[in-house]
């Protein structure tokens, strides 16, 4: 009594007498026609035209009869909707019964029942058992939750049912938690911004209980969500590591690779000097070397990741290397992996061993594999520098077998060797030069060519041999007909008198013969050269060649720290970052290694390394808020120059004076009007009164310019001292005459309509030289043209250069983002500063910061990793496109509760309610409309932030009255506190 | 998640599918049986494959492949694992995992895998759980139901999914109270010519089969547990006793079940059991070679090597053999060109040797490669690697069982290269 008798009904006809039986009125012949369907529909027939007679069996006590309906409605439902609503009304009743097996089971397949009208009556049975005293019931229901968000992802949000999943999370039963977070994690997925997973010390703390209690996958889904958290300080993050360590020792490979995500992840955070640190090292390896030993498949994954891990921290598997010894039969797909690691891993102390088991590699059946190994024989020389010789003679060894392929092989990565260490290794030339004949494959041909022209002096029938390859030329593919052509030409240059006539043909070959545009402007290129100064083409062609680095196939550090957070996942089999592969790359966030903020390397702080453990403290570096919006700094606009080295505060000034002139500047050319063309003040800054302005006051538009204009306009005799110091004092004196006396040149810049530029503070100190190891840098951000930039000014106060910068930002309450790398292209000389602007975006991973605008940044040199915090005015992030709608202000005006309406008054703004309005839209702060009450102007504004959250406000200006008065409606009122900053901050400057 | 499921037959062909969300047409499986085209070896399909608009993630297991489809970002690892959990319950039902047994019992593995995976997320992997379900087929029971009218599917709630040990029944009940315990090792070694250790390392499992009353709690001791580099252990085992005692302390599953695994790698001393002596050339000229092998005991601690044998994959060119073994049989598989070498127990007096000539097609070159000798064995009653079981105690119940623990050594991937 098998059931593959099943099978065999494959003759016309066998619908009809499956329908019969299933309208039969025996129990057990209705039973095993239910059978009979299912075994057809397993292989694939269509059995859909059974539909109402097969739902017909389901109002059973029967439980596998049930469970047989079941399987089939899951199947067919969607293709016979009307039919399904017939099997609803047991559904439900059947989500009432007594037993929660049948509860939990009913709830389970009516989530896999994907019809629309179906999933409305699910709502109410699902609510029912989302909150069953049964943890079977509930478990199975948190599943039930993200299939129906998959059907209908509104109708779960209308609903509710994400919060009750948000409240599983508490569960008392560990199986339901980890459902929970599963579900959570799958519907979070299609939601990036969303914060489903809210993850807080509190929630962690659950998961890491529910972590010892729950089922291997329940652990894999924890394990993967508490990867996306970021530890507060070093304790926390220590004492996760401490609880999830035990789960290397699982039996389940997926929990112990999950288990070694999180830990890779958290350790970043852990100071290197720490005991736990050292011990969570040892602890790592013991478990990656298990997981080579299971089954190949599983072996591949654990090796692509081992990739990683190598390059991230190789003390790790150092001693590992055997592991990695390639078995006979081992599948091919492991064999090239191991071998990737095995150089990796490959070091002065383990070299001979290495290169013992490559040799015995090159011998082997597969070819692949075999090139492979040839090729790591030639990684190895140039990797560790004392085996070069060795893997020289093994190479020729190799060359010795006459292996067609292996020959090949061998000759492409000797000229890698000779590259890397010139002069030393020449003396086995003769023996390549005897293989010349057996080259079949155009890099090894070209590799060959090179080695040929390169030494073309020691070769005695260099010419002969180059000859050779030139009857064919046309033959050839591209890259051997290059190198061919550079090889003739090197030749040439050092032995010309014999070598003319080749020259020449080869130059016509190239140039006349050819229809390859990279080969004849090559040739051209030499030809002329040639012609016009031998002495250059010589400095040009044989110039000396920089050194080739020692690995070549490292991933880039970024995606390295990117897929680091993505060990065990598809990202890092692929060794690609999710947005390159997932299907549309809908909710992936990029994901970055935690820095070890305040404590761990950065050891200069000492302050906050001892605080560690009470975050609140912020780091001294951040600058405080009265910097920030000093009424006295905000002179300064926008520094619009990305190069030259003048004060930031001075180039400001020079747009300060501009605004203000801006009604009587007509004459003069386009100059910096607009503060979101950076490039415009091409004016030397050092060079007197350009003659072809008009020579009044006004003209100068340098660094002296405002000095004058200063000097005319209010007389204060302190301006020309203070526009070269430090902004804070000094500007003072600027701001009081013209407040005082200019109001109509205000209202004048304001009445034409000027597009003023967004408010930018000045630059300050973000990392004081001391704690940066003599990098200071200062900064500040600007919002130009839609892009949000953030400028800086790095100086080298070391004595020794500065190179390899990059930056990286912790999470931050906008997702703020490079939107590039941090581009400083020269190296830092001492005493040299630079300006370096580097462009933002708003897709970065969110986390909320207190306060809201605070930002961590990690900057890198090649000396150390520097942290610092800074605040970034809110301004910044209000986008072009926030004018709202009068009636949808009207609306939303109302629609926001007064709990939400935060009142703030600015004082000392002598402005008229007309400039006010116009300075707030430079900074993207949109007036909808004014009305005028009592001598008292009411301006109606909004603005939009670039997470879309908008920001409605009310401003009364009295006229006369210095004090205005903002009143703010926000959705989420958290931001009020500093979108008034920002008002204050633009009107004030 | 898990989307789809499909076994392919080695021979490509699609015999069962089984979708958890929506349908995906088993087209999908074409750019898998391409990939498996190209690979030649059916062990050589890469498991995990990219498709424009799914990631298929497969397994090879029992000349079956189990090839799943997923369409969103998920642990690889977690994928590959639970498919091998479903070939090793298969193989728990119907005694083997095969197309033939799969097909026999179709529709009992659709119920299990309805039961082990729910909308992609795990359900209920664990065996005993299961076994509570859905029955096992036995001739027995598929007489019984026949006759009565009975089902295979089991009505009451899996008791075990809500304790805290979800791992064991309920209300377990023996005559007979037994725990068995084997201790199994296998050396992956490589060799070199001359016959020294390039690698070698022990991973060792403990199965065990228990069969207790009630709610037994079990702590098993070891005289040397230090010896372990790196132990996987059961759920089961309570792993902060582990840490600070070095002994297994634990609720067992009823039945079998893998109690842990465990690593014993370069870092100690591997003993080899036995030495390879061994001469394979090819001649330069003329289309022939010799071989020679010998083999003898060399760390077995007193104990017999047993089921000795040797597996030489000899390269393409060669056309046959003619070996005379001085003990067991030799055979040369002409399509496969693998001579394969039953010698049975190994005398320490009179030690096996396997000598001859082998004959290359005519015109073929002298072989590039050298083949590599594959070496299998087991030894009873030895652990290779010294680790031993001193005590078994057992709290919570009154009764006394009956003990056992057995130990057994194999060859795991040992190779002698050439």
């Amino acid at each position: 009594m098998t059931d593959s008798k099943y099978f065999t009904t494959t003759k016309k006809g066998e619908i009809f007498e499956l329908k019969a039986e299933l309208n039969s009125d025996k129990k057990e012949k209705k039973k095993e026609a239910v059978k009979k369907v299912i075994a057809s529909m397993t292989v694939g027939k269509d059995v859909s035209a059974l539909f109402p007679d097969v739902v017909n069996c389901m109002q059973t006590d029967n439980l596998e009869l049930k469970k047989l309906v079941y399987l089939y409605l899951m199947n067919y439902a969607k293709s016979q909707p009307d039919m399904a609503i017939m099997a609803v009304n047991t559904f439900v009743k059947d989500c009432e019964d007594p037993n929660p097996l049948i509860r939990a089971l009913a709830v389970r397949t009516m989530g896999c029942i994907r019809v629309d009208k179906i999933t409305e009556y699910l709502c109410e049975p699902l609510r029912k058992c989302l909150k069953d005293e049964d943890p079977y019931v509930r478990k199975t229901a948190a599943v039930c939750v993200a299939k129906l968000h998959d059907i209908n992802a509104q109708l779960v949000e209308d609903q509710g049912f994400l919060d009750t999943l948000k409240d599983l999370i508490s569960d008392s039963n560990p199986m339901v938690v980890a459902n929970a977070v599963a579900a959570l994690s799958e519907i979070a997925e299609s939601h990036p911004n969303s914060n489903l997973l809210d993850l807080n010390p509190q929630t962690i703390n659950k998961l890491l209980t529910a972590l010892n209690e729950c089922t291997e996958w329940g652990q894999i889904f924890i394990l993967d969500c508490l990867a996306n958290y970021t530890p507060r300080d070093d304790r926390e993050s220590q004492s996760i590591c401490e609880r999830v360590t035990p789960r290397l020792s699982h039996a389940n490979s997926a929990v112990v690779l999950s288990a070694v995500k999180v830990l890779m992840k958290f350790m970043e955070m852990l100071p290197k000097d720490l005991d736990y640190y050292g011990t969570l090292l040892k602890k790592l390896a013991p478990p990656l070397v298990t997981l080579l030993s299971a089954e190949p498949e599983l072996q591949y994954v654990a090796l692509r990741n081992i990739n990683l891990i190598v390059q991230r921290r190789p003390e790790i598997l150092k001693h590992e290397m055997k592991v990695f010894f390639v078995k006979y039969n081992d599948p091919i797909y492991v064999k090239l992996e191991k071998l990737d690691i095995m150089i990796r891993l490959a070091s002065q102390a383990n070299i001979a061993q290495v290169l013992a088991e490559l040799k015995e590699y090159a011998t082997e059946v597969d070819v692949d594999f075999v090139r492979k190994a040839v090729r790591a024989i030639g990684r190895c020389a140039i990797k560790v520098e004392q085996s070069a010789e060795r893997c020289v003679s093994t190479l020729l060894d190799l060359i010795q077998t006459k292996v067609n392929y292996v020959v090949q092989e061998a000759i492409v990565v000797i000229k890698d060797i000779f590259r890397k260490y010139p002069n030393k290794y020449e003396s086995v030339i003769a023996t390549l030069c005897e293989n010349l004949d057996s080259l079949d494959e155009p890099e090894a041909r070209a590799a060959m060519i090179w080695i040929v022209g390169e030494y073309a002096e020691r070769i005695d029938n260099a010419d002969e041999l180059l000859e050779s390859f030139l009857e064919g030329f046309h033959d050839e593919s591209t890259q051997v007909q290059l190198q061919l052509l550079t090889a003739i030409v090197k030749l040439f240059l050092k032995k010309p008198t014999e070598t003319q006539e080749l020259v020449q043909q080869v130059l016509s070959l190239a140039t006349q013969d050819s229809d390859n545009p990279d080969l004849r402007d090559r040739g051209y290129i030499y030809w002329r050269l040639l012609s016009t100064d031998p002495v250059a083409a010589k400095e040009v062609v044989l110039a000396e060649k920089p050194l080739i680095s020692e690995e070549t196939d490292l991933i880039e550090p970024t995606l390295l720290e990117e897929l680091i957070c993505h060990i065990g996942t598809l990202a890092s089999v692929y060794h690609k970052p999710p947005s390159a592969f997932v299907e549309g790359s809908r909710g992936v966030q990029h994901k970055r290694l935690p820095g070890s903020a305040g404590s761990g390397e950065s050891v200069e702080s000492p302050d906050t390394g001892s605080a560690a453990g009470v975050s609140d403290a912020p780091p001294a570096v951040i600058p405080s808020q009265g910097d920030l919006l000093g009424d006295l700094l905000n002179l300064d606009l926008t520094p619009p120059t990305t190069t030259g080295p003048p004060p930031p505060a001075t180039s400001g000034m020079q747009l300060g004076a501009m605004d203000l002139l801006g009604g009587g500047l007509d004459s003069l050319p386009p100059i910096p009007l607009r503060t979101d063309t950076p490039q415009s003040p091409q004016i030397p800054h050092q060079s007197p009164s350009p003659p072809d302005y008009s020579p009044t006051e006004v003209g100068p538009v340098d660094h002296t310019g405002p000095v004058k204009l200063g000097g005319d306009l209010g007389g204060s005799s302190t301006m020309g001292a203070g526009f070269g110091a430090p902004p804070a004092a000094p500007a003072a004196s600027f701001s009081a005459p013209v407040s005082g006396g200019l109001d109509d040149l205000f209202d004048l810049g304001g009445g034409v309509g000027m597009p003023m530029g967004a408010y930018s503070p000045p630059k300050t100190v973000w990392l004081p030289a001391m704690k940066g190891k003599g990098l200071e840098i200062s900064g500040t951000f600007a919002r130009r043209a839609g892009v949000i930039q953030m400028e800086m000014t790095l100086t080298n106060k070391a004595m020794s250069i500065m190179t390899d910068f990059a930056i990286q930002f912790n999470r931050n309450s906008f997702g703020l983002a490079p939107a590039g790398p941090l581009q400083v292209l020269t190296p830092l000389s001492p005493n040299q500063s630079i300006e370096v602007t580097l462009p933002l975006n708003t897709v970065g991973p969110v986390m909320k910061m207190d306060p809201l605008n605070n930002l961590q940044v990690a900057v890198k040199n090649n000396i150390d990793v520097f942290y610092f915090s800074c605040q970034y005015p809110i301004s910044m992030l209000f986008v072009e496109d926030g004018k709202m709608e009068r009636q949808v202000f009207l609306a939303t005006w109302k629609d926001i509760s007064n709990d939400n309406e935060a009142q703030f008054q600015i004082k000392d703004c002598h402005l008229s309610s007309d400039a006010a309005s116009n300075k707030l839209q430079g900074s993207n702060i949109f007036t909808i409309a004014k009305r005028t009450v009592d001598g008292q102007d009411m301006l109606y504004q909004s603005t939009k932030l670039s997470n879309g959250i908008w920001v409605l406000a009310e401003l009364r200006v009295q006229t006369g009255n210095p004090t205005f008065t903002v009143c703010l409606k926000c959705r989420a009122p958290e931001v009020s506190q500093c979108v008034f900053q920002s008002y204050d901050a633009v009107l004030k400057n | 998640m898990i989307n789809s499921l499909f076994l392919i037959s080695h021979s490509g062909d699609i015999f069962l599918e089984k979708h958890w969300k929506s349908v995906i047409s088993r087209s999908v499986c074409d750019y898998f049986l391409e990939a498996k085209e190209k690979a030649g070896d059916p062990e050589n399909v890469a498991p995990v494959l990219q498709t424009p608009h799914h990631y298929l993630i497969s397994i090879y297991r029992g000349k079956l492949f189990f090839l799943s489809v997923t369409q969103t970002e998920v642990p690889p690892l977690f994928v590959i694992e639970f498919l091998h959990r479903v070939a090793d319950t298969f193989q728990d039902y119907f005694g083997d995992c095969s197309e033939v047994l799969i097909k026999e019992n179709t529709v009992t593995v659709y119920e299990l895998l309805e039961e082990m995976l729910d909308n992609g997320f795990p359900l209920a992997t664990e065996s005993n759980v299961l076994k509570e379900m859905i029955r096992p087929p036995t001739i027995l029971r598929s007489v019984v139901n026949t006759l009565t009218g009975g089902s295979n599917v089991g009505g009451t709630l899996p008791t075990g999914q809500l304790s805290n040990v979800p791992w064991r029944r309920a209300g377990v009940k023996y005559t007979n109270n037994e725990a068995y315990f084997d201790v199994i090792e296998e050396i992956d070694a490589i060799l070199d010519k001359s016959g020294t250790t390039v690698f070698a390392e022990i991973q060792g499992v403990i199965e065990a089969c228990v069969k207790l009353t009630g709610m037994p709690d079990l702590t098993l001791s070891f005289m040397n547990p230090r010896l372990l580099d790196d132990v996987s252990f059961h759920p089961c085992v309570r792993f902060k006793r582990w840490e600070s005692e070095h002994v297994l302390s634990f609720i067992p599953p009823d039945g079998n079940f893998r109690l842990m695994s465990y690593h014993v790698s370069s870092q100690n001393l591997v003993a080899i059991p036995v030495y390879v002596k061994q001469n394979i050339s090819f001649l330069e000229t003329g289309s022939c070679g010799r071989l020679d092998i010998t083999i003898g005991p060399k760390q077995t601690m007193g104990k017999t090597v047993e089921s000795l044998t040797v597996t030489i994959p000899m390269p393409k060119s060669v056309l046959s053999v003619n070996l005379t073994a001085t003990q067991g049989t030799c055979t040369f598989d002409l399509t496969t060109k693998v001579v394969f070498w039953d010698v049975g127990k190994l005398n320490p007096q009179k030690l096996p040797n396997l000598r001859g000539s082998i004959s290359i097609q005519t015109g073929a070159p002298k072989p590039e490669e050298n083949p590599s000798i594959n070496i299998d064995m087991k030894i009873q009653q030895l652990a290779i690697s010294g680790l031993k079981v001193s005590r078994l105690d057992m709290y919570g119940e009154k009764y006394k069982p009956f003990k056992g623990v057995k130990y057994v050594t194999k060859a795991g991937k040992f190779q002698v290269r050439t």
